[in-house]
């Protein structure tokens, strides 16, 4: 086991290298300098003071210099400081991170615990009225645009039905509330956009667990369980449902690039203080620094994930781990 | 296509009617979709304004209908460029192999490190919005499944017997991996490249909503939901029409790519 993980942490490193390469490529695919922009907007700032601001972000530089640079300052967790406020873009990232990984893993959480159920009994119900509604309904998910999604629940729950705030993660007066009330504050707050970045995951998830269920139910193993006369219910919760699992973690891997990335419309939709908002904002002030830390720690944590998800998967399932890859 | 499943024949009913409504724009919308009239400003739907007016007074309909035009030609614009891009990268790395492969192989590991809507966020953010550069980044920002489609497509025929016929005969590599190789993949790249004109058209309505995208007067389904925003509670015309549209084009395109997955794949069960 160590020994893989060894070998996944070695694998790594290259695509690691890969990241910052293609995240200083794309800001500096603009046709002027970054710099330049920051200063059209401020007719204030003169030539003098422009070339100053090249300086001090090294822009002045050949582009490889530029780049060993930036990945100098990386390898210390200085990301540079905001165009806008002037704040370490790092310190501005931690303050928004632990909102937005929270959500996505109340989402990861709420779509395994819906998706596993809706995937095993639509493949056990194969052909039935609920595998078909079921099915519709993936489809429907796949399709639906989130951001619609989260403006219709926000129109029903916070404008219509006035239950749920359509706004920020916490009331005003949050800070007088007991524990309780905090923690009710909290998930009203949350409980639309951790179902909108839920939703469309669902769907997908659900349909992977059905189709996993189904070449699992067709294996020999389950017809011997069944050929010796074992209750149905243990043939498909314990011996089936285990090996049907096994492709459903890395299939949650792969879809935290998609959750992070939507992470955008629903935050800005529905103004939470997460990483999302924070690189909308940044995108529309072209506060570069930021757009380039956030780019770069969003590709991070997503290699995180896919390295939890295939440590977690070569744990359950010994023959990755010995077969190598 | 004996047994059309009936899911399919709705897909294809919804990719057709709005493929006319994208090509007929001119014919179908009674109204100048950029037409102001401050007299009737956020009318609900009636029989002068069928989805009725948003709040410059313009007809939702025909913006609906021009707006199909707009999300459509995004769709396919993109779509065909990450299928070229898809195509040339996986085919180069499944013909030539060794470093060649492992370096193509490599970079679309990484490119999938990055949360796309970000990296086309990023890109956007210095090239600037705009219906041209979007189509050209939803497209550079998605070739990669295709190209892993056609990689592995062309490393298992590559040695196959008609492959050697050919080199035999003394065809070029670009002839073999054109004229032989490349159209034994195109039925997987179809169903790829339909489904991706679904997630494109999303991606576009999504990057239009956040203003991102296509740049008003120019409407497109996501930039009319921009103003819904605004108007929720008010006009739920704005709201629920353009919203629609795209979920019933994205379902159509995604249940015609089912369709066409079924057919290509002949062996599996319904």
């Amino acid at each position: 086991m160590v020994n893989y993980i060894a070998r996944r942490l070695i694998g790594i490193l290259p695509v690691l290298i890969g990241i910052t390469l293609i995240t200083f490529f794309v800001i500096h695919l603009s046709p002027g300098k970054p710099t330049r922009l920051q200063a059209e907007m401020s007719p204030k700032i003169s030539l003098e003071a422009r070339e100053k601001l090249d300086k001090l972000y090294g822009l002045d530089k050949p582009v490889h210099i530029q780049y060993w640079e930036w990945v100098r300052r990386l390898a210390r967790f200085d990301l540079g400081k905001s165009f806008v406020d002037d704040r370490p873009v790092s310190q501005k990232i931690g303050e928004r991170l632990p909102v937005t990984i929270a959500i996505n893993v109340l989402s990861l959480a709420l779509i395994f615990l819906a998706a596993v159920p809706i995937g095993i009994t639509s493949a056990v119900k194969e052909g039935t009225a609920y595998d078909r509604i079921s099915t519709v309904f993936v489809f429907i998910g796949f399709a639906m645009p989130t951001f619609w999604l989260a403006l219709l629940l926000m129109n029903l729950f916070g404008v219509h039905l006035g239950w749920l705030p359509i706004s920020g993660i916490k009331s005003i007066d949050f800070e007088d509330y007991n524990l309780l009330e905090k923690f009710m504050d909290l998930a009203r707050h949350l409980a639309l956009p951790v179902f909108v970045s839920a939703f469309v995951g669902l769907a997908g998830i659900s349909r992977y667990m059905r189709t996993s269920m189904l070449e699992v139910l067709n294996k020999d193993f389950i017809r011997t369980a069944r050929a010796k006369g074992l209750p149905e219910n243990i043939v498909i919760y314990k011996h089936a449902l285990k090996n049907a699992l096994l492709p459903i973690v890395t299939i949650i891997g792969l879809s935290i690039p998609g959750l992070i990335g939507g992470s955008v419309i629903f935050e800005s939709i529905y103004a939470i203080p997460g990483m999302g908002k924070l690189f909308y904002d940044s995108v529309m002030a072209r506060d570069y620094p930021v757009i380039m830390g956030v780019l770069f720690i969003g590709a991070i944590l997503t290699l995180i994930g896919n390295l939890v998800a295939d440590v977690v998967y070569a744990y359950v399932d010994p023959r990755i781990r010995v077969s190598g890859r | 296509m004996k047994n059309l499943n009936r899911l399919t024949v709705f897909g294809i009913i919804v990719v057709v009617v709005m493929a006319a409504a994208a090509l007929f724009a001119p014919f179908i919308a009674e109204h100048d979709p950029g037409a102001i009239e401050l007299g009737s400003v956020l009318m609900p739907p009636s029989a002068e304004h069928i989805m009725g007016t948003d709040s410059l007074g313009r007809d939702l309909f025909s913006r609906m209908v021009y707006g199909a035009r707009i999300s459509l030609s995004v769709g396919f614009v993109a779509v065909g460029i990450s299928v070229i891009a898809g195509v040339i990268f996986g085919s180069l790395a499944g013909y030539y192999g060794g470093w060649i492969d492992s370096v193509i192989s490599r970079f679309i590991d990484i490119m999938l490190c990055f949360p796309t809507f970000f990296l086309i966020l990023a890109t956007i953010a210095v090239l600037g919005p705009g219906i041209w550069n979007i189509m050209v980044i939803i497209g550079l920002t998605s070739w990669m499944g295709v190209a892993r489609l056609i990689r592995a497509e062309i490393l298992s025929l590559r040695e196959r017997e008609f492959v050697e016929a050919a080199r035999a005969v003394g065809a070029s590599d670009f002839r073999i991996i054109t004229r032989h190789l490349i159209p034994n993949g195109l039925g997987p790249v179809l169903v790829s490249a339909t489904l991706g004109v679904a997630g494109a058209i999303l991606t576009e309505s999504g990057l239009s909503f956040l203003g991102l995208g296509v740049q008003p007067p120019v409407p497109s389904w996501g930039n009319i939901l921009t103003e819904a925003k605004s108007t929720l509670g008010i006009a739920w015309w704005i709201t629920v029409f353009p919203g629609l549209a795209i979920l019933i084009t994205v379902l159509g395109y995604n249940l015609l790519g089912e369709g066409l997955r079924e057919h290509f794949n002949p062996h599996r069960k319904q």
